[in-house]
C-alpha cells in the first residue's frame, strides 16, 4: 500500500534523530555523517531497525547533507555510492525487521491467532536537507543550481528504491521550492516537506506559517509541517496555526526539547516521557503524522507511539482560502478588499517603456516602492512591449522586485514563456494575470498554475468574445472553474474578472459588470477582481468616474481591485468604503490618515503610513530634515534635501534655463560638498544625501528638457562592478550615485560579476573607465584576474579599484591604475581620464 | 536591541568629529527601523584546547597554525566557539535601501555593524561573569580574518555549531558569511586571570585598518 493511501486512515510515525545516535556509535566531530553509510553500514541498519522496533512507519535515510556541494566530483567520496548505500541500509533494515516480525507473528499466531496483515507497512524516505548555501539574491547560489543539486540526489535515491521524498529542516522558501520542483521534475514519488520555524513562528529567512503553507500547497506537496529548531512545547502553537490554514496533512517532528550547550555537547530541556505527552497533545489537535528530530531517540518514538496510536485519524477539512504570498507576507483575498497596484505596466507610460528597454531596474523599483508606501497590497507586473525579450525581462524584473519589496506580485502577461519564467523564480505564490474561457489559453496557463502554484485571474471571455450579459459572463466563469478543477486547481485558486468595459461606449457597461460581481459572489461563492480604471476610458477627469465606480464595485462584493494607489481619489474611495462597511474599527485608519490632512499639494497621496507620502519621494524619509520648502536649489543640494531640491528645480525651470541651473547652482553645490568631504568637514551620509538631492533635481530637469526636445549628452560611460565572489555592493552603489551626479552614464554590472562579463561590457561600448570593488581579501584575486583580462582584451581601459580591504600597495600589486580610497576619489579619476580624453578629442 | 551610537558614527567616518543634530536624528530613525527588522540569535560550544608547538592550535573542532591566535589563547585549556547573527532582516533592509536610497543604506550598514558588535559584547560579558564565578577567565573574542587566523577555518567553526541549520549562518564560496551581519569567534578560557576585555576590534593585529577603533 502506498504511503499516500495508508496515511488516509492511519497514524504515521516518523523516526527520530540520527546525529546523536551516530555520535554514540563513534561519529567524531568534523566527520561527515553521510560517509557512515559506506563505512559502517551495519551501524545505520541497526539505527533504522531500532526506530522500526520503536514503532516508526517511516525511516529517513542518512543523507541530510549529501549533495554535490559537500561531495564534489573527484573528491574522496562518491556521492552516488553514499546515496545508494544510504537507501540500501534503510531497505535492508526494513527487510530484516519485517522478517523478524513475521517469525514473531508466526509464533504468536500459533499462540494467539495473529495474522500477517497485522503487520503495518513501512517506508524508506529519501532525506533532503538544505543545500548548505544561501540562494541569490541574499547569497551566491543560483536558484536553478539548487534545483539541479536536488535533482541529482533525488534521481540516485529514487533509483536505489526510496519510497518517498522528505525535504526537511528548510528555512528558506525559495530553497524548499527548488527542492520540491526538483522532486516533481525527477520522479513521481510522494513529496513531504517540513520547515524549521523559530519560537515566533518565523523562518530564518523571514517567512511564516501562512506563506509556507500557501507556497507548499501551491507546489502540490503531499504533506507539510515542522521539524527541528524547537521542542514539542514550542511547536504546539505553531502547529495549531498550521492546522488552521493547511488543507494538507500536517507533520510535526520536533527536537527532543529546547537545546542548550553543555560544553561541546547539546542537551535538551525535557525528557522522553514529557516529549511523548506533548506529542500526544499535538496529535489530539489533529496532527496525524508525528516523529522526532535532533536529540530524539527510539525511546522518544516508542513512548510517543504508545500514547498516540489509539487516537482516531480524521479527514482534514479543506480551508478554501484564497492566498497569494511573497517570501514573507501572505495576502488573503476575499476578506477585506485587496489593492493591486497597476503602475508597473508600460501601457501609456513612456518613461517606464524607456526604463524597460534600458534595463533601468531602479526606475521600476521606485514605482514599486511608491505604490507600497501608498497602500498597495499586491503589485501588478507587466513588461509587455513590442521589440523586447519579454520572458527574460519579466524574469529580471520579478527577481529584482522580490529582492527589494516584500509585497506579493501579480504576474501580468499573455506570453506563456514569460509567465512560466516568472512563476518559476518567484519566491512565493503569485497572482497570475490572466486566463480566460478560451480552451487554448486554459490549456496553456493552468498547467503552470498547477505546477508552480498561484491564484489565476479568470477573465469572463472566451472564443465567442465578451458576453454582453452578466448571465453570459457567469457561464464563462463556470467553464473556467470547471476546467481548472480538471487540472487539480480548486475554486479557491481562481478569482473572476467580470470585465470592466468603458461606460462611454456602453451606458449599461458598468451595471453589467456590477451584476457580474454580485452573481459571482452570491451564486458561485467566488472571488472577484477588476481593472477599475477601464470604466472611464474616453471620458474627461477620469478619476471622478473611477472613484465612484470603485465604491460601487466594492459595495457589490469586489474582492480585489487593480488601481493606481498613488491616486488620491481612489484611495479616498477605498478608505471611505472600509469605514462605511464596518471594515475599519472605530474608523481608525480613516481618522489616522485623513485626520490631520490640510491642503495637500497636487499629486500627493495620503498613504497608509502616518507620514504623508508623495509618489516621487520614498516613505517620507525626509521629514526628519524639516526642510523649508522654499529652500533654493544650491542650498537644498548642500543640505541634502531631496524633496526641496526637486521642488526648487521645478520652480526655477519656469524662469530659468536648465543648463544655466546645472552650471550655476547644481555643480557648484556638488563641488562644495565634495570638497568638504575631502577636507573632512562633510561626512559620507551627508555627501550621499546631497548626491540624492541633486539626482532628484536632475530628474526634474531632464524631464523638462526632453519635453522641450533638448538632450544632455552624458560625459562618458563608466563601468562599475563588484567582482566575482563578492556580494557586498554598497560601496559600488555609493560611487555610482556620485558618478551619475557628475554627468557620467554608469553601466552597473552588479555584484558577483565574472571577469569575462566586465571585459565584454568594456569591449562592447569601448568604455574608458572601469571601477572594480572588492570587500574581502578572498575576492581580491578575482579582481586581479579581471584586470589581467582587461589588459589583454581591452587595453584602452583605465581601472580604478576600491573596497574595504584594498590599499595603495594592494592596488599596485594587482596592477590597477588607481586606488580610490573613497567615492570622491573615483569621481576625480573619471574626470581626469574622461575629461582629458574629451579635451584631446 | 542596542547599538553604540559612537561606533555608528565611527563606521560612518566621523572619527572624533561631532555629528550635527539632523544627522543624529537620521541615525536614530535608521536604528529604529533596524530594530524592527533584526532577529538576533547566537550559539556557543566549549571544546578542550591543545596548544602545540609552532603556533599550532587544536581547538577540538578546528585545527590551525596561527601565531596570533595561539598568542590570544596563551595559558588557556579550553576554547569557546561562538557565532552570532542579526538574521536576514538586516540584510533585506540594507539591500532595499541600497537600491533606492543609498545614504540610508550606508547608515543602516553602520548601525547594524554596531548592533551585532554590541550583541556579541553583551553575550560575552555574561559568559565572562558566569565563568568568573567558577574562577575561570575568558579571553577576548578572536575571529577568523583577524591577523593570521585564516578565513578557511569558518566552515569548521560553523559546522561544529551547526550554525547553518540552527541560526541560518551560511558561507559563500569566498567564505563570506550570510547573513552579512554575523560574527564567528573563538575565545580562550584560562584558569589564570589575564586580559579579559570582551571587545573584538582591538584584538586584531591589523593596526593600519581604517576602521580600527581608536582607544
Amino acid at each position: 500500500m502506498s504511503i499516500l493511501q495508508w496515511m488516509k486512515e492511519h497514524y504515521v510515525f516518523f523516526d527520530g534523530g540520527m546525529g546523536s545516535l551516530l555520535q554514540a556509535k563513534g561519529l567524531k566531530a568534523g566527520e561527515l555523517p553521510e560517509t557512515w553509510n559506506l563505512l559502517h553500514p551495519q551501524a545505520l541498519v541497526d539505527i533504522h531497525k531500532s526506530y522500526l522496533q520503536a514503532g516508526a512507519n517511516i525511516i529517513t535515510t542518512n543523507t541530510f547533507g549529501a549533495n554535490r556541494l559537500k561531495y564534489p566530483r573527484g573528491g574522496m567520496w562518491k556521492l552516488e555510492e553514499i546515496l545508494q548505500a544510504a537507501v540500501e541500509n534503510g531497505m535492508r533494515a526494513r527487510k530484516e525487521f519485517i522478517e523478524e516480525r513475521r517469525l514473531l507473528a508466526a509464533e504468536k499466531e500459533r499462540e494467539k491467532g495473529y495474522a500477517e496483515q497485522d503487520l503495518e507497512p513501512y517506508y524508506v524516505a529519501l532525506d533532503l536537507g538544505p543545500t548548505g548555501k544561501l540562494l541569490k539574491p541574499m547569497g551566491d547560489l543560483e536558484f536553478e543550481q539548487a534545483v539541479e543539486l536536488y535533482k541529482e540526489v533525488i534521481k540516485i535515491g529514487c533509483e536505489a528504491g526510496a519510497d518517498l521524498i522528505l525535504i526537511e529542516t528548510m528555512s528558506d522558501t525559495l530553497e524548499v521550492k527548488a527542492a520540491v520542483l526538483a522532486a516533481k521534475e525527477t520522479c513521481s514519488l510522494p513529496v513531504f516537506a517540513t520547515m524549521a520555524f523559530d519560537e515566533k513562528g518565523k523562518l530564518l529567512t523571514g517567512g511564516n506559517v501562512e506563506t509556507v503553507v500557501a507556497l507548499l500547497e501551491g507546489l502540490r506537496v503531499d504533506a507539510l509541517g515542522l521539524n527541528c529548531g524547537l521542542g514539542p512545547v514550542q511547536m504546539k502553537p505553531i502547529a495549531k496555526k498550521l492546522l488552521e490554514v493547511s488543507s494538507l496533512p500536517v507533520i510535526v517532528n520536533p527536537n527532543a526539547g529546547l537545546p542548550r550547550s553543555e560544553g561541546s555537547k547539546t542537551v535538551y530541556d525535557i525528557d522522553s516521557d514529557q516529549f511523548a505527552r506533548e506529542m500526544q497533545e499535538i496529535a489530539r489537535m489533529g496532527v496525524f503524522m508525528v516523529g522526532g528530530c535532533c536529540g530524539t531517540t527510539p525511546e522518544h518514538i516508542e513512548k510517543t507511539v504508545s500514547l498516540c496510536s489509539g487516537l482516531e485519524v480524521k479527514p482534514i477539512p479543506k480551508k478554501n482560502r484564497t492566498v497569494v504570498t511573497s517570501y514573507s507576507q501572505a495576502v488573503v483575498i476575499g476578506a477585506a478588499p485587496v489593492l493591486i497596484g497597476e503602475r508597473i505596466n508600460p501601457t501609456g507610460k513612456p518613461k517606464l517603456k524607456q526604463a524597460l528597454k534600458e534595463h533601468n531596474l531602479e526606475y521600476i523599483l521606485k514605482e514599486g516602492v511608491a505604490q507600497q508606501e501608498n497602500g498597495a497590497h499586491i503589485l501588478d507586473v507587466n513588461v509587455g512591449l513590442p521589440d523586447i525579450d519579454e520572458p527574460s525581462i519579466m524574469e529580471e524584473v520579478v527577481k529584482e522586485l522580490q529582492s527589494v519589496l516584500d509585497l506579493p506580485l501579480q504576474i501580468d502577461t499573455s506570453n506563456i514563456e514569460a509567465m512560466e519564467r516568472a512563476l518559476r523564480c518567484y519566491n512565493g505564490k503569485a497572482l497570475v494575470n490572466s486566463v480566460n474561457g478560451k480552451q487554448e489559453v486554459m490549456d496553456a496557463v493552468f498547467p503552470l498554475v498547477a505546477k508552480y502554484g498561484g491564484v489565476a485571474v479568470g477573465l469572463c471571455l472566451d472564443e465567442n468574445g465578451i458576453p454582453e450579459t452578466a448571465r453570459g459572463r457567469i457561464q464563462v466563469a463556470k467553464k473556467i472553474y470547471k476546467t481548472a478543477a480538471g487540472y487539480g486547481i480548486g475554486p479557491e485558486d481562481i478569482i473572476i474578472d467580470g470585465l470592466c468595459m468603458t461606460v462611454s461606449s456602453d451606458s449599461r457597461g458598468a451595471l453589467t459588470t456590477l451584476e457580474t460581481l454580485r452573481m459571482v459572489r452570491d451564486e458561485l461563492h467566488g472571488k472577484t477582481v477588476l481593472g477599475v480604471s477601464n470604466i472611464s476610458f474616453g471620458l474627461p477627469q477620469r478619476e471622478i468616474i473611477n472613484a465612484a465606480f470603485f465604491t460601487m464595485a466594492l459595495h457589490d462584493g469586489l474582492s480585489a481591485a487593480i488601481i493606481n494607489p498613488n491616486n488620491e481619489a481612489m484611495m479616498k474611495a477605498y478608505y471611505s468604503f472600509r469605514a462605511l462597511a464596518d471594515m475599519d474599527p472605530q474608523c481608525g485608519d480613516y481618522i489616522r490618515i485623513y485626520g490631520n490632512v490640510q491642503t495637500e499639494p497636487k499629486n500627493t497621496v495620503s498613504g497608509r503610513k502616518e507620514v504623508k507620502v508623495s509618489s516621487n519621494t520614498l516613505g517620507g524619509k525626509e521629514n526628519w530634515q524639516g526642510g523649508n520648502k522654499k529652500t533654493g536649489l544650491f542650498e537644498a543640494i548642500v543640505r541634502g534635501l531631496k524633496e526641496a531640491a526637486s521642488l526648487a528645480a521645478r520652480e526655477q525651470l519656469e524662469s530659468r534655463d536648465a543648463l544655466e541651473m546645472i552650471g550655476q547652482e547644481m555643480i557648484p553645490a556638488l563641488d562644495q560638498v565634495g570638497k568638504g568631504f575631502e577636507a573632512g568637514s562633510v561626512f559620507l551620509p551627508q555627501l550621499l544625501m546631497s548626491a540624492e538631492a541633486a539626482k532628484s533635481a536632475f530628474e526634474v530637469i531632464k524631464e523638462h528638457m526632453s519635453r522641450s526636445g533638448q538632450v544632455q549628452e552624458p560625459k562618458g560611460k563608466v563601468i562599475l562592478a563588484t567582482v566575482k565572489g563578492d556580494i557586498h555592493d554598497i560601496g559600488k552603489n555609493i560611487v555610482k550615485v556620485l558618478l551619475e551626479n557628475y554627468g557620467y552614464e554608469v553601466i552597473d554590472l552588479g555584484k558577483d560579476v565574472p571577469p569575462q562579463a566586465v571585459v565584454e561590457a568594456a569591449v562592447q561600448d569601448h568604455v574608458l573607465v572601469v571601477g572594480l570593488s572588492a570587500l574581502m581579501t578572498t575576492t581580491v584575486p578575482s579582481m586581479e584576474e579581471t584586470i589581467q583580462r582587461l589588459r589583454k582584451e581591452a587595453p584602452w581601459v583605465n581601472v580604478m579599484v576600491g573596497g574595504a580591504v584594498l590599499t595603495q600597495e594592494y592596488a599596485d600589486t594587482i596592477g590597477a591604475d588607481r586606488y580610490c580610497r573613497d567615492a570622491m576619489a573615483s569621481v576625480n579619476f573619471a574626470e581626469e581620464i574622461i575629461g582629458n580624453s574629451r579635451k584631446e578629442a | 536591541m542596542d547599538a553604540d551610537r559612537k561606533e555608528i558614527f565611527r563606521y560612518l567616518g566621523y572619527g572624533r568629529a561631532e555629528p550635527d543634530e539632523k544627522m543624529k536624528d537620521f541615525v536614530e530613525d535608521c536604528v529604529k527601523e533596524l530594530e524592527q527588522a533584526v532577529c538576533t540569535k547566537y550559539l556557543s560550544r566549549t571544546y578542550p584546547l591543545k596548544l602545540l608547538p609552532d603556533h599550532e592550535v587544536d581547538g577540538g573542532c578546528f585545527h590551525v597554525k596561527s601565531r596570533h591566535l595561539s598568542r590570544s589563547l596563551k595559558d588557556c585549556d579550553q576554547v569557546i566557539v561562538f557565532a552570532a547573527t542579526l538574521g536576514t532582516g538586516a540584510d533585506h533592509l540594507i539591500q532595499r535601501y541600497n537600491k533606492i536610497q543609498v545614504s540610508r543604506a550606508v547608515v543602516l550598514q553602520a548601525a547594524s555593524a554596531a548592533m551585532i558588535e554590541d550583541y556579541c559584547n553583551r553575550i560575552c560579558t555574561s559568559m565572562k561573569t558566569a565563568l568568573e564565578q567558577e574562577k575561570q577567565y575568558l579571553r577576548p573574542r578572536f575571529s577568523p580574518g583577524y591577523g593570521d587566523f585564516p578565513l578557511e577555518c569558518q566552515p569548521n567553526l560553523l559546522d561544529a555549531l551547526e550554525a547553518g541549520k540552527r541560526i541560518g549562518i551560511k558561507l559563500t564560496d569566498s567564505y563570506l558569511m550570510m547573513p552579512s551581519k554575523s560574527v564567528t569567534a573563538v575565545m580562550g578560557i584560562s584558569q589564570k586571570p589575564g586580559s579579559c576585555q570582551v571587545k573584538g576590534c582591538e584584538g586584531c593585529e591589523a593596526t593600519d585598518c581604517s576602521y580600527r577603533r581608536e582607544s
